[in-house]
């Protein structure tokens, strides 16, 4: 490019108004410098400025987001496992209770029966104890029983017949009243 | 009154000289260049001078902006677009910006210069030759050769693909161009019609609503042109850039 020297004197654009102004191919040369370096300094500015910028903002925050998200279905995922153990946990504990529940049934049950049998042994023994000594009272009396027969049917006998009986006979018809 | 095309003439600011017929000067064009450089640059600059996590209205406005225009890249050219994503948002910054600024009266439409807008659509055919090459070598003409096509059938396919090919970087350039230059020119034609209807007494300016009612409506519909080219010259750049990365047809 030709060093452009200023001609202070001059007065520029002699040329102008006649013609139509896009086609005058004298103001091209012009138009194209100027082009060119303003472009140019655009060109640079978007290039190594502004895109970058844009850039490094909606990419940063498109990141931002993914990050945001992934941190979000991480925490998701650590309570989702924490709601778990804690379930596990009560679960166990539950167990547990149960268990000492049913050992502590079975103990008490146990003591309930043996106290039981103890109570119903004493009780037999007393029972048989009781019967015993109803038999032999029973079995003694039966024995009086058969004294005081002998004597009221003979002095029945001797008030109707007069005579007292005989002891051989009064023991023969006392059996056989007995026995019948 | 001022021709319609007073609008695009380059008047000199400061002279720099001559190279041969060619005046190189500071003109209007380049002051406006200039503030559309600077207005992207200060804009961006306090809309990312924070970076926040959760960005406040400037910087969500530039996210979205960015992310309009990766998501445009990555639909046309897959993920290794993105190395280009510095150009083409370049690129869509550039003319949106110089689009809309054309939009406030007064001012210079630096996308109404079809050398302006040719330079621009040569910057991406160019870079589209230089990565196809350096990427694929030969491969890279693969390109104009379209697959399963007939054997006799080729040589004529392959001369429609150059051509088609070579006059890219021309559309695309003269697509913007032809765009902004014919929008402006109708506004100012339907200003002048709102001037010289006014002049013709109470009737004329009666008649004179019709034209600026016009002028409302033209207005509007050049405010969607200015964002529409913009993304039109962007979508294309993506394409074309498409073909550099993937040649295969």
């Amino acid at each position: 490019m030709a060093s452009p020297q200023k001609t202070g004197t001059e007065v520029p654009g002699g040329s102008a108004d006649v013609g139509f102004p896009p086609f005058k191919t004298e103001t091209f040369a012009s138009q194209l410098l100027w082009l060119a370096i303003f472009f140019g300094l655009l060109y640079w500015l978007v290039s190594k400025v502004f895109a970058p910028r844009l850039t490094d903002v909606i990419e940063g925050r498109a990141s931002r987001i993914a990050r945001d998200l992934d941190d979000a279905a991480a925490a998701k995922a650590k309570a989702e496992e924490a709601g778990l153990a804690y379930e596990k946990s009560l679960a166990d504990a539950k167990a547990k209770a149960q268990g000492i529940a049913q050992a502590k049934r079975d103990e008490v049950n146990a003591a309930v029966e043996a106290r039981r049998k103890a109570l119903e042994g004493d009780l037999a023994a007393k029972l048989a104890a009781a019967e015993a000594q109803i038999g032999t009272t029973k079995s003694k009396a039966m024995a009086n029983v058969e004294g005081i027969a002998a004597e009221a049917a003979a002095a029945i006998v001797q008030r109707l017949g007069g005579a007292a009986p005989s002891k051989g006979d009064l023991d023969a018809a006392l059996k056989a009243a007995l026995k019948a | 009154m001022a021709s319609p095309l007073d609008q695009f003439q380059i008047k000199p600011i400061v002279s720099l000289g001559k190279i041969g017929n060619s005046e190189i000067a500071f003109t209007n064009s380049s002051l406006f260049m200039m503030l559309v450089v600077l207005a992207i640059g200060v804009f961006f600059m306090m809309a990312t001078a924070q970076r926040s996590l959760v960005p406040g209205r400037l910087q969500s406005f530039a996210e979205m902006l960015y992310e309009f225009v990766a998501n445009t890249l990555k639909s046309a050219a897959g993920k290794e677009g993105m190395q280009f994503f510095p150009l083409v948002f370049s690129l869509f910054l550039f003319v949106l910006t110089a689009n809309f600024m054309g939009m406030i009266p007064g001012s210079f439409t630096v996308t109404s210069h079809i050398i302006v807008t040719f330079a621009l659509a040569m910057v991406v055919f160019l870079t589209v030759i230089a990565v196809g090459f350096a990427k694929h070598g030969t491969h890279f003409l693969g390109l104009f050769v379209p697959g399963g096509a007939p054997a006799l059938l080729v040589p004529f396919l392959v001369v429609i693909e150059v051509i088609s090919f070579l006059s890219r970087p021309i559309s695309l350039g003269m697509r913007l161009f032809a765009n902004m230059l014919a929008g402006h020119i109708a506004l100012k034609v339907f200003a002048g019609f709102v001037v010289s209807l006014g002049a013709l007494g109470i009737g004329g300016i009666l008649g004179a609503t019709l034209p600026l009612g016009m002028i409302v409506a033209l207005t509007a519909l050049e405010f969607l042109v200015a964002f529409l080219q913009a993304y039109v010259f962007t979508i294309l750049t993506c394409v074309y850039l498409n073909d550099a990365l993937h040649p295969g047809h």
